[in-house]
């Protein structure tokens, strides 16, 4: 094998390999460093398996409601386990997928655990590969616990979505710690295959970074489905017993003891810059531990790139894509348009889905702008109506004097489809106008979105 | 079948176009995009690109003829097609519907090209940046675009200075401000043409003189009437001071005309810092009134005579008489007529007054007396061309013959 790359990626999930497909599309010998398996969290232990898990939870929860719809089903059992093994086949066929796009560029994938060395060399056990023109480290990010209150993930009774993802049967109870897009999609989970699941946000509302309104929906129908939901909730003590934890929780002046098993931790992620020779090369970290990266993804030491969740929020797949590819252009000595972070969509797959993207109605007052809000419920839409999926809405923040869309949000079913039209309007500057002179077909959900553009400007048509 | 080959329109305004050379040859394998002539313009130099692929079959005009935009200039077909005008065995006339092309008439022919020309017109520029731009009144055809393609996005408006408003409204006589004192525009390729072809030929500045004469009538009765008002120890007002406003006021509208060359660029100045031609005793100095155009005609008498005052005894400091984006120089005073006044640089133009003089002037069937000034502009012909100045001196001539206007 040979030892020297142009280019060689520390880390084969969405940012690493994405960065070396376009690498080798530009002409560039790249060699991806991985030490488990090629496609990273999001392949195999993060996006994919659990957006399987969601469509099994849905299917569980639509035949609940089927007799409604004129199909009677019977004796309908779940099994957790089914449906894990059914994710795994999943995640394995993605990961065989990256595996093969690998072959097909071209790309050398070392297996093992790298080590960046000065001069632009990584180690990999006992091998030393140098690259040309530059490293890219796109070591990703890990689960955390909260060690300080007593929730060090012991991967039994305190677990995180890794281990979640590979349980056998369902826990008859379940506390999940954070409603962020994680914890949100795991409660939908469990408590569609039958856990009584408790859910806790430390800040003051469900999702808390996205649209007040989408958190109300949210909570809203979590706790008609029989979620228990606490929100601005401190837990101060967590007692972990043999298959148990009691955890003390303070919210709105009152305190109360939950006790479920086991807890899931999805309160933030750590990112993986330790043991990977950061320090030695001169790659300096920031105050919140991220890789320093200046505009063109470069750290602190020149020829050493970072990207993806390394490199700094929002930790999503798809910034990460966009980062892998940006940067394997400047490598290649290209100009790539600069990355709006600005206009990175923000999904919540749990059912129903949250999308957004652009500022949350709080931001706009809080940067005391000048805006309006154009809303458009689901349950005024046609398709909705006759797949019984109204619950939700479109919401489109609307700059007020030149019609910039400042944010969009939306809740429903496929928001996370729809949000895109919205992305592709901010990308080109599109205003609310632009949105409503776009015919959008009858009947869909789309349609929303439409509407809301017209509520914006004060035309809205089915309300 | 043969495709035909026409004269496109390079540029807006091109109506005929002269076949410099071709780059491409009879018989010559040319494919859609390929650059089959040079052609110029009123403009420039352009290139003439295949819009078909093929094999040059025909060459119909030799070079250095000057061909109507429309009509045919080639033809591009699979090799041995035969085309009209080939001399050879032509399609039958009654076969082939459509008129022989050189024998349309050239109007009936630049109405319809086949191949419709690039509007070069076009401003490429997002939605929001257009509703942006129409709100702020920046013509977007001076802005540096950094999107896709050289797209105009809302982050090229961000502090963009305001430009003329459009002819449909309200004219503005003070320039909005934005912060911003002046925009610097490359130099476009014609300008660069101008600014190195008229240089070789008059020097350095290529000067060239507008003169118009101005009707001072209800300026002077004007003048007349504010001095009386401000009495015997307000400070008279000069028909220089008046003259000066008209000037920075017609400049906040013709922005072409308040600029300085800077060699690789233009700067278009937002704030208008007027130059006054001061003699001294062993030369001439050029004190700045500046912001004129925001100024009253009280501040400007005041202000112009304190300058000159201290430029006689030669006690202006540096920043008094540099930074000037215009200026005016003043022999009425020595009963010069008429005369041209040379550029300061990197100011763009200067105007030359000459002396007030009464005139007998044709009204209507009678003739009258009526108090005359002669003003010569000398412009900078890398920055203003004939047209330019001429609309500018024509805004100048009507603030100063219905001085009313300069309160609006």
């Amino acid at each position: 094998m040979a030892n020297s790359f142009d280019v060689i990626v520390l880390g084969g999930g969405p940012a690493g390999y994405i960065c070396a497909i376009r690498s080798a599309q530009l002409g560039l010998s790249t060699a991806v460093v991985e030490q488990d398996k090629l496609g990273g969290v999001c392949v195999n232990i993060g996006c994919i398996p659990t957006k399987a898990l969601l469509h099994s939870a849905y299917i569980a929860s639509i035949l609940k409601e089927s007799k409604e719809f004129g199909v009677e089903v019977s004796n309908i059992k779940t099994d957790y386990g089914v449906a894990m093994k059914r994710s795994r086949r999943v995640s394995d066929q993605n990961s065989k997928g990256v595996e093969f796009l690998m072959k097909k560029h071209k790309i050398t994938v070392i297996k093992g655990t790298g080590v960046v060395q000065p001069g632009k060399k990584v180690k990999v056990g006992k091998d030393v590969y140098e690259a040309k023109k530059a490293v890219v480290i796109a070591t990703g990010s890990r689960v955390k616990g909260i060690p300080q209150i007593g929730l060090e993930i012991n991967k039994t009774t305190v677990i995180s979505s890794d281990e979640a993802l590979l349980l056998e049967r369902v826990p008859d109870t379940l506390a999940i710690i954070g409603a962020g897009a994680v914890g949100m999609e795991f409660a939908d989970i469990f408590q569609a295959f039958g856990a009584r699941v408790t859910l806790i946000e430390a800040l003051p509302r469900i999702l808390p970074i996205e649209d007040a309104e989408s958190s109300d929906v949210l909570a809203k129908s979590y706790r008609k489905r029989g979620i228990d939901v606490i929100a601005g909730a401190k837990v101060t003590k967590a007692t972990v017993g043999k298959d148990k934890v009691t955890l003390d929780i303070e919210a709105g002046g009152e305190k109360k003891q939950v006790t479920a098993g086991p807890v899931l931790m999805a309160a933030g992620r750590a990112v993986n810059t330790e043991n990977i020779g950061l320090k030695e090369c001169g790659i300096q970290l920031t105050d919140r531990g991220f890789i320093k990266v200046d505009k063109n993804l470069q750290t602190t030491a020149p020829g050493y790139y970072a990207i993806g969740d390394v490199a700094g929020p929002p930790m999503l797949a798809h910034k990460g894509f966009r980062e892998g590819a940006v940067v394997a252009e400047i490598i290649a000595g290209q100009k790539p348009h600069p990355i709006k972070y600005d206009n990175v969509p923000s999904v919540t797959y749990c059912h129903p889905e949250v999308a957004s993207i652009g500022l949350t109605e709080d931001q706009c007052k809080e940067k005391k702008l000048d805006y309006v809000a154009g809303k458009f419920p689901f349950s005024a839409n046609g398709r909705a109506r006759g797949t019984g999926e109204t619950e939700g809405f479109v919401k489109i923040l609307r700059d007020k004097k030149y019609g910039e869309i400042l944010g969009a949000h939306i809740v429903g079913a496929h928001a996370s489809e729809m949000i895109h039209e919205l992305a592709v309007a901010r990308e080109n500057e599109y205003t609310v106008e632009e949105i409503d002179l776009a015919i959008h077909a009858h009947p869909t959900m789309s349609e929303a979105v439409g509407e809301a553009a017209l509520d914006s400007l004060g035309r809205v048509l089915h309300i | 079948m043969a495709t035909k080959v026409h004269m496109e329109a390079l540029s807006p305004t091109m109506e005929e176009g002269r076949l410099v050379k071709w780059n491409k040859h009879e018989g010559d394998p040319v494919k859609s995009g390929d650059t089959l002539a040079e052609v110029e313009t009123d403009k420039a130099v352009m290139e003439l690109v295949a819009r078909a692929d093929g094999q040059l079959l025909k060459v119909m005009v030799p070079e250095g003829t000057t061909v109507p935009v429309g009509n045919v200039v080639a033809w591009i077909g699979k090799p041995g097609e035969k085309v009209d005008g080939d001399g050879a065995a032509a399609p039958a006339p009654k076969s082939a519907p459509a008129p022989e092309p050189q024998k349309r008439a050239p109007s009936a022919v630049r109405s319809a090209p086949e191949v419709a020309p690039a509007d070069v017109t076009r401003v490429k520029a997002s939605p929001l940046a257009k509703r942006i731009a129409k709100e702020v009144g920046v013509d977007l055809k001076l802005v540096q675009g950094s999107g896709p393609g050289g797209r105009v996005i809302k982050r090229d408006l961000e502090g963009a200075p305001a430009t003329p408003a459009a002819p449909t409204a309200p004219p503005t006589y003070h320039a909005p401000r934005t912060g911003v004192p002046y925009e610097d525009v490359p130099l476009t390729q014609i300008r660069k043409t101008i600014a190195k072809r008229l240089a070789a030929s008059i020097g350095p500045i290529p000067h060239f003189f507008l003169t118009t004469e101005i009707d001072m009538e209800r300026a002077a009765e004007a003048r007349e009437a504010l001095n009386k008002q401000l009495g015997e120890d307000g400070g008279k007002i000069s028909f220089n001071d008046i003259i000066i406003k008209a000037v920075a006021l017609a400049l906040v509208q013709h922005r072409a005309c308040n600029a300085w060359f800077q060699e690789d660029h233009i700067r278009y100045w937002n704030e208008v810092h007027i130059g006054m031609a001061v003699a001294i005793e062993d030369g001439l100095i050029t004190p700045v009134i500046r912001n004129a155009d925001m100024k009253s005609l009280r501040d400007i008498g005041a202000e112009s005579r304190e300058l000159a005052g201290r430029a006689r005894t030669r006690r202006l400091k540096p920043e008094e008489y540099t930074g000037a984006t215009f200026s005016v120089s003043n022999l009425g005073m020595f009963d010069i007529d008429q005369f041209t006044a040379v550029i300061n640089p990197p100011e763009s133009g200067i105007v030359a007054i000459g002396s007030v003089v009464a005139k007998a002037v044709p009204d209507g069937d009678r003739v009258v007396v009526r108090r005359r000034l002669r003003l010569t502009m000398s412009c900078d012909h890398r920055v203003i061309d004939g047209a330019t100045g001429a609309v500018f001196l024509k805004t100048l001539k009507q603030m100063l013959e219905n001085p009313l206007a300069m309160l609006l």
